[in-house]
Formats: C-alpha cells, sequence, structure tokens
C-alpha cells in the first residue's frame, strides 16, 4: 500500500470538508473493496476520510410504509434487522449473502452502491426497489444513479448519506455466485408492486447493473415462474471472462429470475 | 503518522504508527501477537480473523487507525491462563486442524459465530458460516464437528449456570 493520511469524520459536514481539502482524497466506510484495492496499488488516495464514526450515517427505519437505510449499516446489521425482515426480507436475504461473516461486520450498504461493482448484489436491489439515493448534496433516483462499470451520477465530494424505498408488494433476490469470490455471476432481483414489476440483474452485463423490460412485462401480466417459461435475455452485452462466457451468463440470467420470483412468492 | 490507542485482549496500548498499517501488521509487529496470521493478505482466507468491539473482523482488511479507540481481541486473549477457551478444547478433542495455520481465524470466526447462534447451530449453517475461512489441510470436517462440539457444550454450561 502507498502511503495515505488517515482522518476520522464524526459528521457528514466534517467528512466532505476533509475532503474537499485533501488533493486526491477518497472516503471510506467499511473498506472492505477501497482496503484491498490499496493493497494492490490499484488505488493511492492521498487522504482516508473514515466514515464509520459518523451517526447520522447509521440505522434502519421503517416509517409509513418507507424503508431507510442509512449509508453506514453494515451487511450484517441490514441482514439482521428483524423490523426490514418483516417487511421486505428479500433485502436482508441479499444482505445475508454478500462475501463472508467478517466482510458482512465491516461492508457498508452506502460503500457498495458508490463503488458500483458491476458484481456488487446492491445495486440490483436499489435499482428494482426504485430506491432513492440520499446524497450530502441531493436524492437521486436509482435509476439515474447507476451510470456505468464502477461508476455512479455521484460528484467527487459528494456522500451517500442513506437510501430509502417504498416497501414492496413481493420481492425476491436470487443469485448465483462465484464459487470462489462470492461475487454474483449474475443475481436478480425480482420486485413486484400494484402498477408493475421491475426487474434488475447484476453480475452479467458489461455496463453494470441493468433492467430486463420482456421479463417484467411477461411477469406484469403473470406474477408467476410460468410466465417466465422460455423467456431469454440475449447475450449481448453480458459479460464473457474467465469465470463464465455471455452466453453461459445469458442463461443463468432467466434461471435466477425464475428463482427470485419463486422465493418472492414464498 | 497516525497515534494509535485501543484495548488488546483487556490492555491498553498505545503506537504512532504510519497511516497505512494493517491492523494485522499492528498486532503482529508492535504487539508481538503473532498468533493472528496472514495467510492469502487479498482478503480471502481468514488466518487473520479479530474480534473488533465484539464482530470477528479481517484484521488484513482495515487500518490499525481505523481500529483506534476499539476493543480489540485476538487468538491469544481467548484462553483464561491455562485453562483452554471451549473452542480452543474442542478443537484440540476434535483434531480441528492439521498444520494449524488456519486455526486461530477458525477459532475466531468460531466464537463470533457461536455468540450470533445462541439458539444452537446445525451442520449446514457451520459450513456456510465458514465461507470466509480456509483450511487447505483437513477438508474441514473436523473443524465443523469442533465447532458444533464447542457450541453444544457451551450452551450446556450457559444453561448449567441460568
Amino acid at each position: 500500500m502507498y502511503q495515505t493520511n488517515y482522518h476520522r469524520a464524526s459528521s457528514i459536514d466534517e467528512a466532505t470538508a476533509i475532503l474537499a481539502g485533501a488533493e486526491d482524497g477518497k472516503f471510506v466506510a467499511g473498506g472492505q473493496t477501497l482496503i484491498p484495492t490499496m493493497k494492490q496499488r490499484l488505488a493511492a488516495p492521498s487522504d482516508l476520510v473514515d466514515l464509520r464514526h459518523i451517526g447520522d450515517l447509521k440505522g434502519v427505519s421503517v416509517e409509513n410504509g418507507e424503508v431507510r437505510i442509512g449509508a453506514g449499516a453494515t451487511h450484517a446489521e441490514v441482514a439482521g434487522d428483524s423490523t426490514l425482515g418483516t417487511v421486505s426480507p428479500a433485502i436482508c436475504h441479499l444482505a445475508a449473502h454478500i462475501g463472508d461473516p467478517h466482510v458482512r461486520h465491516m461492508g457498508t450498504i452506502g460503500g457498495s452502491i458508490a463503488n458500483n461493482d458491476p458484481a456488487a448484489d446492491y445495486p440490483a436491489a436499489m435499482l428494482a426497489l426504485s430506491a432513492t439515493v440520499h446524497t450530502s448534496k441531493r436524492d437521486i433516483a436509482a435509476d439515474d444513479f447507476f451510470v456505468g462499470l464502477f461508476e455512479t451520477a455521484l460528484e467527487e465530494d459528494e456522500l451517500i448519506t442513506a437510501v430509502s424505498f417504498t416497501i414492496p408488494e413481493k420481492a425476491g433476490y436470487a443469485k448465483f455466485p462465484n464459487p470462489a469470490s462470492r461475487y454474483a455471476l449474475a443475481g436478480v432481483f425480482v420486485v413486484k408492486r400494484p402498477d408493475g414489476v421491475r426487474v434488475a440483474v447484476t453480475g452479467a452485463g458489461e455496463d453494470g447493473v441493468f433492467r430486463v423490460a420482456p421479463f417484467e412485462d411477461a411477469l406484469s401480466d403473470t406474477f408467476d415462474v410460468s410466465a417466465l417459461e422460455g423467456a431469454a435475455v440475449p447475450a449481448d452485452g453480458l459479460m464473457s471472462d474467465i469465470h463464465a462466457s455471455a452466453e453461459y451468463r445469458a442463461n443463468l440470467v432467466a434461471v435466477m429470475a425464475k428463482r427470485a420470483v419463486e422465493a418472492a412468492n414464498g | 503518522m497516525a497515534d494509535v490507542s485501543m484495548t488488546v485482549n483487556g490492555r491498553k496500548v498505545s503506537a504512532t504508527v504510519e497511516d497505512r498499517t494493517l491492523l494485522v501488521h499492528f498486532l503482529r509487529e508492535e504487539q508481538r501477537l503473532t498468533g493472528t496470521h496472514v495467510g492469502c493478505d487479498t482478503s480471502q482466507c481468514g488466518a487473520c480473523v479479530v474480534h473488533v468491539d465484539g464482530k470477528a473482523v479481517k484484521s488484513c482488511t482495515m487500518l490499525a487507525a481505523q481500529a483506534s479507540g476499539s476493543e480489540v481481541v485476538t487468538i491469544e486473549g481467548l484462553a483464561n491462563g491455562s485453562e483452554l477457551h471451549p473452542v480452543q478444547a474442542a478443537f484440540k478433542e476434535h483434531h480441528g486442524l492439521q498444520c494449524g495455520f488456519c486455526t486461530p481465524g477458525m477459532i475466531m470466526a468460531a466464537v463470533d459465530m457461536i455468540r450470533r447462534y445462541p439458539q444452537g447451530l446445525d451442520e449446514k449453517t457451520v459450513r456456510e458460516e465458514l465461507e470466509g475461512n480456509i483450511c487447505r489441510c483437513t477438508g474441514y470436517q473436523n473443524i465443523v464437528k469442533a465447532i458444533l462440539a464447542a457450541s453444544a457444550s457451551m450452551r450446556g454450561d450457559a444453561a448449567r449456570a441460568a
């Protein structure tokens, strides 16, 4: 790891101020991606602004049909939140299957979506749930937030403070994890609401998370696995690497979509 | 440079270290607590697992500065004098190790796991929970056996105490 300067922020304002004064600073939340990346010298921020001690970023709340998850909520906290488990168990299931127990004790939802790894789990949930990403500057709809590979609508000095979404009627998530890394080779989050169904896919797209309109249309008519019988996504635009070809991922997307619907219909 | 101070195995320690110092290096090189191992150094193997504020984390994936102010427990902090912690005793009894390199991380992960499942553990859960700990010798059989036995004995002790 190259040299860096560590700062601990105690408030959102302090964090953004420290970053503004740094030459090439980065926020660090759980650090489960950033620290390994720095160790490999693939990232070399001049300054690290630690967000773990900012009270305003913590906590999960459910009020008037709306879920709000603080950006600093760890995967373990989301997975184990009993209220969230009652109203939206799919998001708890997703969080419970990120990385491993030790990573889940550190990694946060804010860090995950800010990083926008094309194989991360949370982006699929945010997109399918039509979530809102709250930042130190504004509110951003998930539809506008995830721009491309490791790229989001966030500005350099903008900090995610929370995400929120309306409790869905039904939701389900299924992923096929890479046996070594546990990142999704394909992960599908399905959400049913009175006005229709949204299907978002992670792990498979060359440009990161994406929606599948034909699956959404079929499931909006009949929210049942049978609606996806014979349904397929084209391999064009899907990732191809040593772990899986684009064709294989295309098949996984259809299979995981069916499993996600099964999970949602519980 | 960063001034870090934390409680390690019940003892207050402080040092001035480079900001980039990883917690595992702080523990091994500054505190000379070499029971915590560096296996893969890429956040996969879990040989470096310690407890920070009561939660199992990979000490190769956390800066010492991030842990400043925290309570840290390493494998050296589990035994009560010459009396092994029940999980250590179970690993010995069930031969949950061969070369022993992964054992400190396995035991720290197991203690954390047993604490999170006070209602008890089954084999499937133990295997899933060991996702972040790699052993290249045992095939995990005796590690799983040891954790299940430790969980059962610790629940029995808790029940007797109640």
